[in-house]
């Protein structure tokens, strides 16, 4: 058995320490936001966040996340409210939504890293997560808002 | 006290023989030994040559590239997705080398190779490889303000250096350097203690 700091709650679970985080994270601690894409660190679709880096989860083994911080999508935010997951919402950015939670991920290191992101920036954070349905426009746009919602917010 | 000192004496030369006698290759004992430098020009130059196909391959040459992108593959293209060096050449924001590349190769080809401490060389002192002539590299390495402010010992030991070593240790599906790393440290130490002479061009 193994314990895993997932969302910041403890997961006991029987995963040999080789496994691939992702196979513990969907099927053993049942959470299943986090998705499998290509399995090689290619497209970004398993995206999570071990001590705050967009680390992919298809290629990371649980040996490598045993007593680290794990952030799954499930653990972005309190009630669906990080102001990606709200500006997502608002540019109706997903189509078929099958990336989308690697995007918001990586989104989410890059708005913590830069609150303010130009479009090189943007760029350069979120190269690594492909979207075959093509919403990159959108995803951009969501992003500045989403920088915009968090500004606001700072100022209040 | 004789006898604690005695048996402190066999378990220190046990040690000793265990780090540098028994588990590391003969080859390796030399990095550890004062090397004796004698300037040769002729043995240098040649030295430096086989060197230089080591640096330029792939594999060293991949993640010395002029720009701030890495290189991958034996055709050394542009790597996918384009991570970008960063100030301490471990990558940017949600694209630090660290989210793909583990500790250790990951398994399968085309998967990342895997070192616990893969990185680019800094912003501030690139190291350039890409492009450079035989010449220019040679000069390059030795000058500490370019070659990661190295003395001529610690460019000898840079030889057994994890990353270094790692271009022997690449995963699946990736040529290794034209040389052993045995061949290659013997060709590097014979350079640096000939004189590290540049060739002419």
């Amino acid at each position: 058995m193994v314990s895993l700091q997932i969302n910041k709650k403890s997961y006991s679970i029987d995963a040999d320490p080789e496994m691939p985080l992702l196979w513990a994270i969907r099927d053993l601690a049942g959470l299943t936001g986090t998705k499998f894409g290509c399995g090689v660190a290619q497209c970004g679709a398993c995206v999570i966040h071990l001590n705050g880096e967009a680390v992919r989860s298809c290629v990371t083994k649980v040996k490598r996340a045993i007593g680290q911080q794990i952030t799954t999508i499930e653990g972005l935010s309190a009630n669906n409210d990080h102001p990606l997951q709200l500006a997502w919402n608002e540019e109706n950015v997903p189509q078929c939504g099958y990336c989308h939670s690697g995007q918001l991920m990586s989104a989410a290191v890059l708005l913590r890293e830069k609150p303010n992101p130009t479009d090189a920036e943007i760029d350069d954070a979120m190269a690594g997560n492909i979207c075959r349905c093509g919403t990159y426009p959108r995803i951009r746009k969501a992003i500045h808002l989403a920088a915009e919602m968090q500004r606001k917010e700072t100022a209040k | 006290m004789i006898r604690l000192y005695t048996v402190l004496g066999i378990l220190l030369t046990f040690v000793g023989l265990m780090a540098f006698g028994l588990n590391e290759p003969q080859h390796a004992i030399a990095t550890f030994s004062k090397p004796i430098f004698k300037k040769d020009s002729i043995a240098s130059v040649k030295a430096f040559q086989q060197v230089y196909t080591v640096l330029m391959s792939p594999r060293c040459l991949n993640c010395h590239p002029a720009g701030d992108v890495p290189f991958q593959g034996d055709d050394s293209h542009l790597h996918t997705m384009f991570p970008k060096r960063g100030i301490d050449g471990k990558g940017v924001l949600a694209m630090k080398c660290a989210n793909c590349h583990q500790p250790e190769n990951t398994p399968g080809v085309h998967t990342p190779p895997g070192n616990p401490n893969w990185h680019l060389p800094p912003a501030n002192m690139k190291m350039v490889f890409e492009g450079k002539s035989p010449r220019q590299l040679a000069r390059q390495m030795v000058d500490p303000n370019q070659n990661g402010h190295k003395n001529m010992q610690q460019l000898i030991e840079h030889a057994d250096d994890g990353l270094v070593l790692s271009g022997w240790n690449m995963g699946e599906g990736r040529t290794k350097p034209p040389m052993s790393h045995a061949a290659f440290k013997k060709a590097w130490i014979t350079w640096i203690t000939t004189g590290a002479f540049a060739p002419k061009k």
